[in-house]
């Protein structure tokens, strides 16, 4: 399974972008994902690879790079306490 | 005393998607009742209601803006567009803390509960979708409409079942007449046929049933009415201060004057007769009118045994003599009760019977009941010069609210 051609297309789909306009280095500020758009895109990643992303990571996923990364380390059962450790301080996904 | 008008009108419902083809479907008398198409209703026991036909939401709003709505937002933003179109205002960026929006919803996203607890207990799902609340919670359609129109000023939304949109009008008008607000849009929307809501309902055993003649199944103050029939769709009214109206040259549809509430504190279904009798002199006083100055009443109507019966004695109990003499009509005989929006639905049409000077019928009638000897302008629309005029909500749970508009002078 290729990570990364998932998330691209799963991004795409959901920000209703061609495909063609989500590039591995894209931010979510410049595809106009906002905290809401991002907490759908994880719902929607979650359903595809029937994984949990804990709450701390998925905080820290601010470009298609970093979500690429850590859902290859989720998915692969690696280790991910650096990635928890690194979004303590970081503020939350949504408000209210 | 600031004065409150009326300068924008929107409608979205299943006799019309529009003002012009809403009024022209009520005065021809022309229900909207059928068969459910927006599911198979085979195993309702009652099959019907008053849907809006052949909806498409990407008509109207582009897939992106449709993922964060429900149907119930969809059909108020549609209503506030006509309203501000018809309007022809232009807030200016230094009016918009005095402009807000208040939004009426029995229900509110009750598709989106729908298919969210579907999925978690017939599917057995997990997680629900992320947007399941932004998408289902009553105030979604006002701050909808708050975006779309930049409005910074007081804004909320009301929830009193049947009286809901009537409370939103009544509320956004005194917002603007006690100088809190200049500009406000008010209504409301519901969306509530749904598999679970129409089961809801049929446990309550107020549904007219009439599946093999959906079109003839509400008649209300008829002796052989059979019940209520659930309908969808949203109505927004453009509500100005009178100044600020004339000052851009405004067209006036009519004036808002009064606006009556009360609470019957005696039964969560069962009306009283002194609760509503009591808002409907209320808006009276408030309008400084008197029963003999009321041309028309639009009433709540909603074809069950108990409501008409006993809005007859509430008429009677305030109009006295004159009673028997004012028209009324319900034209829930049409677009069917449709809850939260119903209120602000009928106040449409009432502002076009003041407007075009005809009053439509109460559609379905068969015969006389003598509970309801009112006038309720049987079957056939009526030229009338209508001075002025009443709108009736009266909910379950006891939550009364009348409005009156008068003609502009």
């Amino acid at each position: 399974m290729d990570v990364e051609q998932k998330v691209v297309e799963i991004i795409a789909r959901e920000q209703h972008l061609d495909p063609s306009a989500v590039k591995l280095d894209s931010t979510f500020a410049e595809l106009g994902i906002d905290s809401l758009d991002g907490v759908n895109i994880l719902f929607a990643l979650e359903e595809e690879f029937k994984i949990d992303i804990p709450d701390a990571v998925a905080q820290n996923m601010k470009s298609v790079r970093q979500v690429v990364d850590s859902l290859t380390r989720v998915i692969e059962g690696k280790d991910i306490s650096d990635l928890v450790e690194m979004a303590k301080g970081g503020t939350a996904a949504t408000s209210n | 005393m600031r004065r409150v008008v009326i300068t924008g009108l929107g409608v979205f419902a299943s006799t019309g998607r529009n003002v012009e083809e809403f009024f022209g479907n009520l005065t021809e008398g022309r229900s909207a009742v059928r068969r459910i198409r927006q599911f198979d209703p085979s195993e309702l026991t009652v099959q019907i209601a008053a849907e809006i036909p052949d909806y498409n939401p990407a008509d109207y709003f582009p897939q992106k803006r449709l993922d964060l709505i429900d149907r119930f937002s969809e059909f108020a933003l549609i209503a506030a567009r006509e309203a501000m179109q018809s309007s022809g205002i232009e807030v200016r960026d230094e009016e918009r803390p005095r402009f807000g929006v208040v939004t009426g919803s029995g229900l509110g996203g009750v598709h989106t509960y729908d298919n969210g607890y579907f999925n978690l207990y017939a599917k057995q799902v997990t997680k629900l979708h992320p947007f399941t609340i932004p998408r289902s919670m009553h105030n979604a359609a006002a701050s909808q409409i708050c975006m779309e129109y930049g409005a910074l000023g007081p804004s909320l939304a009301t929830s009193t079942a049947c009286s809901s949109s009537n409370h939103a009008i009544g509320e956004a008008f005194h917002r603007i007449k006690f100088g809190l607000a200049d500009i406000m849009l008010a209504g409301g929307s519901d969306a509530p046929i749904t598999f679970g809501t129409m089961r809801c309902w049929e446990s309550v055993r107020v549904l007219a049933s009439g599946n093999g003649d959906p079109s003839r199944a509400c008649r209300p103050f008829s002796a052989d009415r059979e019940g209520l029939v659930l309908g969808e769709g949203a109505a927004i009214l453009l509500l100005e201060e009178l100044e600020h109206a004339r000052r851009r040259g405004a067209r006036i549809y009519a004036e808002l004057a009064g606006y009556g509430m009360s609470s019957d504190a005696a039964h969560i279904t069962q009306p009283t007769v002194e609760g509503p009798a009591r808002a409907v002199r209320m808006a009276l006083e408030e309008a400084q009118l008197n029963p003999e100055d009321i041309d028309y009443i639009n009433a709540h109507g909603t074809g069950t045994r108990l409501n008409d019966a006993t809005e007859t004695r509430v008429i009677k109990e305030v109009f006295k003599d004159r009673a028997r003499r004012v028209p009324v009509s319900s034209t829930k005989s049409m677009h069917g009760h449709v809850m939260g929006a119903t209120g602000a639905i009928e106040l449409v049409a009432t502002v076009m019977v003041l407007d075009r000077g005809v009053i439509p019928p109460t559609a379905n009638y068969t015969q006389p009941d003598p509970e309801c000897d009112l006038d309720c302008v049987p079957n056939e629309a009526r030229p009338a010069r209508v001075r002025a005029a009443l709108s009736n909500s009266f909910a379950f749970g006891g939550l009364n609210a009348v409005l009156l508009v008068r003609k502009f002078q």
